[in-house]
């Protein structure tokens, strides 16, 4: 089966900039796929090639088996929008903008079952100016499931959103995805990535340099990390141990072995009056990868 | 119910609840012509102020609603990316401009409602009006300014547009025939004045309403043109985003 979104060798260039680099991946209906980058990385450029809203200088783009840009009024049928943004008056009424959009499209949702869904039913009357960050964007949410949608490009969902309207956006991000719908969403967000993806694109200066499953993506990147003494001899300590230890700074430091290694690591730390703390054995955090892949330190400068 | 009529509700009832538009499109309207109609001293040299007055006064209120409400609503449309969320929408282009002329005509016919009753309740009584005629330069009117207004906001940035189209209404109502009679204004400005579409619009509802225009041939084809001009300068001018 063709995957509902594709990507394909998309370039988009704002005059001398090159914002998007040659990039290709697919979403598949029913997974929620993470475009996952630093800003600036070219994720917006290419999402709003798929919604219809620009057009890459080459490269092809299709939706649903659309041209965004070609066809977009057909997409729009079926597509959800979440601008990462505005998209609404100040002075506009929650619950008349969420009816609006709900009457805009033929077979559209209900709008006091969508606002109640999103907690936002004793909003309904109150202007969209006196909301706050988090209930802004769940109303958003609202204006992009009005349309029952096949294809969902969520931009920056939960920017601005605190603990708890975090939790419900991923649960209805979840549904939505489970009920059939290719949902695209991007954060610069390492936590919401891990929390939300069943697949993961990553972004970094315009171009893919990572693109699988989640748990693809960690695997075979087994590592140790612990925190010890600043001063400790890690020349000494891999010598023992038969794996370079290498210090990451402030007294945290990281092999690339299993949990095979933790016991001899331990016994030689034991051994020398060095203390342990906060080991940790296993796959790598998505925040490891992601460091990896876009080449930088947890310093945020450059290997 | 249909995107269109869904579209053309929502921005009705948007316009009817902003304070700010209320006060442009209606308090304004019936404050100058009651003030003027019962304090005798604009120079409008007709026995009773109301009869230079309503006329002018219905002009003003079509230039309020087509060119300053929507020219300004649609600005900041613009600027919150109102209009680029729409455009993800099966509304349309075509379709949101229709709701917009739906939700103007209203706002006029709501216009003409209240200010008409209101200048009969001060004494004016047109002879012999040709209402068709009247509504025929209102349509023709709504175009021009609805062209301006539209001109001004697919461009200019939300603050500036705002100032741009308030700035431009005060212009046009001081100069435009619309309160003030042509004949009083200075040479030149006097010149210029009669080119502009308001004081066309008043003067062509004038004749229509009580056979008192000055120059209504003329002023047809004025209006006429900016009516042509300027929706074609807005469709060049408008930027979505």
């Amino acid at each position: 089966m063709v995957a509902s979104v594709v990507v394909e060798d998309l370039v988009v260039r704002y005059g001398d900039l090159l914002a998007v680099d040659h990039v290709s991946f697919t979403a598949e209906a029913g997974q929620v796929t993470t475009v996952l980058g630093p800003n600036g990385a070219g994720k917006t450029s290419t999402i709003e090639v798929c919604e219809g809203y620009r057009c890459g200088a080459s490269g092809s783009v299709r939706v649903l088996g659309l041209d965004p840009s070609r066809q977009q009024a057909e997409l729009s049928k079926r597509m959800g929008v979440m601008l990462q943004e505005g998209g609404v008056s100040p002075s506009a009424r929650v619950g008349d903008v969420a009816r609006l959009y709900c009457d805009l499209y033929d077979k559209g949702a209900v709008a006091g079952e969508l606002l109640e869904m999103v907690g936002l039913t004793d909003r309904a009357r109150s202007n969209y100016r006196r909301l706050s960050g988090g209930e802004k964007q769940r109303l958003s949410l609202v204006l992009a499931l009005a349309a029952k949608p096949d294809v969902a490009f969520l931009d920056e969902p939960t920017s601005g959103v605190d603990i708890t309207g975090r939790q419900m956006i991923r649960t209805i991000v979840h549904e939505l995805a489970a009920n059939g719908c290719a949902v695209v969403l991007a954060t610069h967000e390492l936590d919401e990535a891990e929390k939300v993806a069943d697949r993961v694109v990553i972004f970094d200066h315009g171009k893919v340099v990572a693109d699988g499953a989640l748990d693809d993506l960690r695997r075979g990147h087994d590592e140790i990390r612990f925190s010890s003494s600043s001063d400790l001899d890690t020349a000494a300590l891999s010598a023992a141990i038969g794996l370079g230890v290498r210090t990451i700074g402030g007294g945290e430091f990281a092999a690339d072995g299993d949990a095979s290694h933790v016991a001899p690591l331990t016994a030689w730390l034991a051994a020398n009056g060095h203390p342990i703390a906060d080991l940790r054995a296993g796959r790598q955090r998505l925040e490891d990868v992601f460091l990896r892949l876009t080449g930088q330190t947890e310093n945020g400068r450059p290997t | 119910m249909s995107a269109l009529q869904a579209q053309a509700r929502h921005e009705v009832t948007s316009t009817l609840r902003n304070s700010e538009q209320l006060l442009l499109t209606l308090v304004i309207p019936v404050m100058l012509l009651v003030f003027f109609s019962i304090v005798d001293v604009l120079p409008t040299g007709t026995k009773n102020s109301v009869d230079f007055l309503a006329p002018g006064i219905l002009g003003l209120a079509v230039m309020s609603t087509a060119m300053v409400s929507l020219g300004i609503g649609t600005g900041f449309e613009r600027t919150y990316k109102v209009l680029k969320r729409l455009g993800a929408t099966p509304l349309g282009r075509g379709r949101l401009i229709a709701a917009k002329i739906v939700s103007v005509i209203v706002v006029e016919l709501i216009q003409f409602a209240v200010l008409i009753p209101v200048a009969y309740a001060l004494g004016w009584r047109p002879s012999a009006p040709n209402w068709l005629a009247a509504l025929g330069a209102m349509v023709v009117g709504t175009m021009a300014f609805a062209g301006i207004g539209l001109s001004l906001a697919g461009r200019l940035r939300g603050e500036i547009n705002l100032a741009a189209q308030n700035g431009l209404y005060l212009v046009l109502l001081l100069l435009g025939g619309m309160v003030i009679p042509f004949a009083k204004l200075p040479g030149p400005i006097s010149a210029v004045a009669k080119a502009l579409p308001s004081g066309a619009l008043a003067d062509v509802l004038r004749e229509a309403l009580t056979h008192a225009g000055t120059r209504p041939g003329t002023s047809w084809i004025i209006l006429a043109a900016w009516a042509t001009v300027a929706p074609l300068a807005a469709t060049r001018l408008f930027r979505w985003e």
